[in-house]
């Protein structure tokens, strides 16, 4: 083939939110980085909701930040407004969310990627894999040009043969009217890669100045904004904020929606890909829950430079004309001017146990992949899969250990090895109940559970890793000093406590068990405790945390320590699970097919059972003992 | 190498003799201690490894048991663990209430064939036994699975299926609010939580109290007489058990439900069940006595297949015939005092179980039936053992754990913790209750949230 030649340490394939995050964290290690993109204009493009965060989503982005990421920073400059969830639950649960201006996100992330050394973009669909014995070699672009590389990260997002539909209406594109990459499955696939089809869908987007707002309840952002980002100066994210909507469907637009339904193509069956269930269209919701008379929906703007508003919780694939008389039905859009149709769309991925949790290929060395091609939804978790992939692309070229975090030290963890273990029939959201271990996975404690990776990997300051060694050491001196210090029932304890509305003290007790009572926290027992000594805020939330839920915290810490243990059995990588006796049919083909790493995660395979587990645990050690005689007699 | 302690019966289980208990792990000797008196007051742990003591296994104040201790301490025992074996002397009911003391005071259940997995995972059995090991612990987790999915059927597990669907769906609505906080809100929640909480305690307490008293009828092999009607099956089960209890006709047809005794015989206790003659029958009464014969038969530890000698085999006989399959069979052909028709070469030509000419109705054939059950159950054809009402125990001990789970629950209530942390304690109960029905969480939750609650932008 003749054309341009060119070599690089890495290869990036797209430049959403995980090819973003890959390219960067190549770059930013040294490594010469090419990111391809089929459109330099769609660089951290946001094809569906304006927010980034949310339930579980948060906890993402702030782990992410503390790794060395860019999604935080980034969104903590372009935010217009931004919320705390779930302010009222437990600190496990607390989760940011900020709306985005959409092009300023977008703008801002392309400038942060073109000043960055060693890191260049270009503008070109990438056809083809060049791989040589089972190993990476680089890509061929549609020109014929070979772009040579050490490690290549695919990050292809909804792209792949991606088509959009409405009604009766297909047009082949990828989001937004997007050029679609047409080439590069059929290359994938004749690599071996085996390939699935999945589906989404998007709400349509309305002209504000045709909404009557006074028909909607406003939504207004928090009144002190908490920033994504550890290194984010709180007091520069207290800006002015823009407000969402929130209305409601009603009967007449679920009858509008049921009198329609044969032409969806969702229900006539020319969607042949697999939704997800935490993000339906509107006509899914009405089918599946025909009891609700109402839902709700959410009006946010797109941004500070356009009139679009998006209608979140109305996705659709409806034809056109039913979804402009299905709006109108809704209070405050009677009069609404539709910019943009809600379209559903289909695109190839991968089955993800095809990757390890590196998220490099098991098949093709080199090879590794992130965000919506590994299967999974939405930004967040995009841009940490990408971080990851492209983190650990780095490290194989650099010879350095690779990044893998456990369920126990992260939601990023808890994403890879669902990914990578489990039947993934739909496009994998995030949720809080997915993380068992989640009152030690806090957005709060993100930077003390996470920066020691990003550190040890290059992507965080020494600085920065110092002041969170700092903050770790006084809260676990305060913890301490509060364990300790005693009071007994004087008259003046007596009065403070019931001051506080708390029961006096019958015996003597420590302050921190005092901290544990339910109306009681660290700064409301500061009467009681005149030895204290002013802290930073961001170590009094850790204190108080700590004491407060101390039971649960342990409870969970000990269910780490068994997890741990069966995680640490590992299990050696060309081992034939058909050889072993005792294993079940069903767990033998299971554990041939996903090849885990250790006992710990073949137990989360479907299909194997305990009785399996305790097969494998035998078979480890009769192994174990066979090596060792072996050793012996040599 | 393990941290917890476990503790078993470790003998096998007949109604007479010693039955000891079995405890191993880094709190063996410690467990003991709180359960075991020596006159001298003396401790366990203050005595030199390998020594035997004489004294009391004590729950709180009563005396349980009177019992000899045998202390051996890590690594020079079976499990090269601490251990302690504590032998009893009162019988199976005795020995199993040793053992519930013993699980109360810091030993936990073995899972089945735990003490030789331990054995050979320390480095105490080496690799010539290891293969015989894998087979023993297939097996026992095959029995285990057998057993429960036996007592774990009908009433039992539709109860602990409501109790989790319950559980379930609270959680679901938990986490659906945790998920979408601006769709579902959790105000009031908490109040409506305690609620169904006092209704699913009293429901546990129910279940939990009958496993106490349904683990004692469970003791045994569990044996059933099947045959044609009229072949003499409760000839049969009067003869074994010395009494009236089956009405005995010339009527065929005449048992149509099922007759329980325990009968010991040859040291060997037997549940025996009498059962309704299998015959295709227009008597819908007589259909239901039918069917719960098939339902005990596939139960059954041991099945005795009744065959009338004095007339032929017909298509009664081959149904029953063709529902035996793998079981432990012995086939008796009664009547032999009459005329044969059908010869005992002719039966084994057919069948490839052991077969036994008796005459119930004359009480003949009795001592070769006693010896043949013996032989059968010391070669092991009868796939009985003690972990049978272990079993049972399990599912108490899980019970018991749920209920903590939810005591936790409440008591995270009283103590207004956030929503998040009850959902926490409400999924440990939710999986407490699986491992007795054999179930895994896996998907359930989510699963749960998708199909109960509408989510997502």
């Amino acid at each position: 083939m003749a054309g341009i030649e060119e070599h690089y340490d890495v290869v990036v394939v797209g430049a959403g939110h995980a090819g973003c995050e890959a390219a960067l964290a190549c770059a930013r290690l040294g490594l010469e980085t090419m990111v391809f993109t089929v459109s330099i204009n769609s660089i951290a493009f946001m094809p569906c909701n304006p927010h980034v965060g949310g339930s579980s989503k948060g906890h993402l982005v702030c782990e992410l930040d503390a790794l060395g990421g860019e999604m935080g920073i980034n969104i903590d400059h372009t935010f217009i407004q931004s919320k705390m969830l779930n302010r009222s639950k437990g600190p496990a649960v607390h989760s940011l969310r900020a709306q985005a201006d959409k092009a300023e996100y977008s703008r801002r992330m392309r400038m942060t990627m073109e000043n960055t050394p060693h890191l260049s973009i270009k503008q070109a669909e990438v056809t083809d894999l060049i791989v040589e014995d089972g190993k990476v070699k680089g890509v061929h672009t549609i020109s014929g040009a070979a772009f040579y590389a050490k490690a290549v990260v695919l990050c292809t997002g909804t792209y792949l043969n991606a088509r959009c539909l409405f009604g009766e209406v297909i047009i082949p594109t990828g989001p937004n009217g997007m050029q679609a990459a047409t080439h590069l499955t059929q290359s994938l696939v004749d690599n071996g890669i085996e390939m699935v089809r999945f589906k989404t869908g998007t709400p349509a987007r309305v002209d504000k100045r045709s909404i009557d707002f006074s028909k909607m309840k406003e939504q207004p952002g928090d009144e002190r904004v908490v920033p994504f980002s550890f290194t984010t100066d709180p007091e520069s994210v207290q800006i002015k904020q823009d407000s969402c909507w929130l209305t409601y469907t009603n009967e007449k637009t679920h009858e509008i929606i049921r009198a329609n339904l044969d032409r969806s193509p969702l229900f006539s069956g020319t969607i042949k890909g697999t939704g997800p269930r935490y993000c339906p269209s509107i006509e899914d919701k009405v089918v599946k829950f025909p009891e609700k008379d109402r839902h709700q929906l959410f009006v946010e703007p797109e941004g500070r430079s356009t009139n679009e508003m998006y209608l979140s919780g109305m996705s659709s694939s409806l034809p056109e004309d039913v979804q402009y008389a299905l709006y109108h039905t809704i209070p405050g859009l009677e009069h609404a001017k539709i910019v943009r149709n809600a379209y559903a769309i289909e695109y190839d991925c991968i089955n993800p146990r095809q990757i390890k949790h590196t998220l490099e290929f098991k098949n093709i060395e080199g090879l590794f992949s992130g965000g919506q091609f590994n299967g999974s939804s939405g930004y967040e978790e995009a841009a940490v899969q990408g971080f990851v992939a492209g983190v650990n692309a780095a490290m194989k070229i650099l010879g350095k250990e690779p990044l893998v975090l456990d369920r126990s030290e992260a939601y990023i963890g808890v994403l890879i090895d669902d990914l990578v273990t489990k039947e993934n029939t739909e496009p994998y959201r995030m949720m809080t109940s997915r993380a068992e271990y989640r009152l030690l996975l806090r957005q709060d404690n993100a930077d003390l559970r996470l920066t020691k990776y990003g550190y040890r990997v290059g992507l965080i300051s020494e600085e920065r890793m110092e002041h969170v060694r700092k903050k770790e050491e006084a809260i676990n001196k305060e913890i301490e000093r509060l364990d300790h210090v005693s009071l007994g029932a004087s008259p003046k304890t007596t009065e403070i406590l019931e001051s506080l509305g708390s029961q006096p003290l019958g015996t003597a007790a420590t302050l921190s068990e005092l901290i544990r009572r339910p109306e009681l926290d660290y700064e409301k027992v500061a009467r009681l405790d005149p030895d204290r000594k002013p802290l930073p805020e961001e170590v009094v939330e850790q204190v108080n945390i700590n004491i407060k839920y101390e039971g649960y915290i342990k409870r969970q810490i000990r269910q780490v320590e068994q997890f741990k243990k069966m995680e640490s059995k590992k299990l050696p990588e060309d081992l034939d699970y058909e050889t072993i006796q005792g294993l079940r049919l069903e767990a033998r083909k299971k554990l041939n097919l996903y090849r885990p790493v250790s006992v710990g995660q073949a137990s989360r395979i479907s299909g194997v059972s305990p009785a399996d587990i305790s097969v494998l645990l035998i078979f480890l050690e009769q192994r174990r003992q066979m090596q060792k005689r072996e050793n012996e007699e040599k | 190498m393990f941290d917890d302690t476990i503790a078993a019966i470790a003998t096998a289980m007949a109604p007479s003799g010693i039955g000891i208990v079995r405890i191993s792990g880094p709190s063996a000797v410690e467990t003991a201690d709180r359960v075991f008196r020596m006159k001298s007051g003396k401790k366990l742990s203050k005595c030199h490894t390998h020594t035997i003591h004489y004294g009391f296994v004590m729950d709180g104040d009563r005396k349980v048991d009177e019992v000899m201790a045998l202390l051996m301490k890590a690594p020079h025992s079976y499990t090269k663990e601490d251990c302690v074996e504590l032998d009893c002397h009162g019988g199976p009911k005795v020995v199993q209430k040793v053992l519930e003391v013993v699980t109360q005071n810091g030993a936990r259940l073995a899972e089945p064939g735990e003490f030789t997995k331990r054995a050979f995972l320390n480095g105490r059995i080496d690799l010539s036994s290891a293969e015989a090991v894998a087979d023993l612990i297939n097996s026992k987790t095959d029995f285990a699975r057998e057993s429960s999915l036996s007592q774990v059927q009908g009433s039992v597990k539709e109860k602990i299926d409501d109790l989790r669907s319950v559980i379930l769906e609270q959680t679901a609505f938990i986490e659906a609010a945790l998920d979408d906080p601006e769709h579902y809100s959790l105000e009031g929640y908490p109040e409506k939580l305690s609620l169904i909480l006092v209704d699913l305690f009293q429901k546990l307490d129910a279940l939990i109290s009958s496993y106490r008293n349904g683990s004692l009828l469970k003791e045994g092999v569990n044996t059933v007489i099947v045959g044609k009607p009229n072949a003499g099956k409760s000839s049969l089960m009067n003869m074994l058990t010395g009494k009236e209890k089956a009405i005995v006709t010339d009527i065929a047809g005449t048992t149509r439900d099922i007759i329980e005794d325990q009968v010991q015989l040859g040291g060997i206790l037997l549940n025996i069940l009498d059962t309704a003659g299998i015959r295709r029958s227009g008597d819908k009464i007589e259909q239901i006595g039918v069917g719960l014969a098939m339902k005990k038969m596939e139960e059954a530890d041991l099945v005795l297949y009744v065959v009338d000698a004095s007339i032929p085999l017909d298509e009664n006989d081959e149904e029953i015939i063709s529902s035996l399959r793998d079981k432990p069979v012995l086939v008796l052909l009664n009547k032999s005092d009459l005329p044969p028709v059908v010869t005992e070469e002719s039966l084994k030509q057919k069948l490839p179980y052991p077969v036994l000419p008796i005459s119930a109705k004359q009480g003949e054939g009795m001592s070769l039936l006693e010896k043949k059950i013996e032989e059968m159950f010391f070669n092991g054809d009868i796939s009985f053992n003690d972990e049978v009402y272990i079993t049972n125990e399990r599912q108490k001990k899980a019970l018991q754990e749920a209920r903590s789970s939810l005591e936790l629950v409440k008591e995270g209530i009283e103590n207004q913790m956030p929503e998040d942390f009850l959902s926490i304690d409400l999924m440990n109960a939710y999986q407490s209750l699986g491992e007795i029905t054999g179930e895994t969480v896996e998907e359930d939750l989510v699963n749960e949230i998708f199909s109960k609650f509408c989510m997502g932008k």
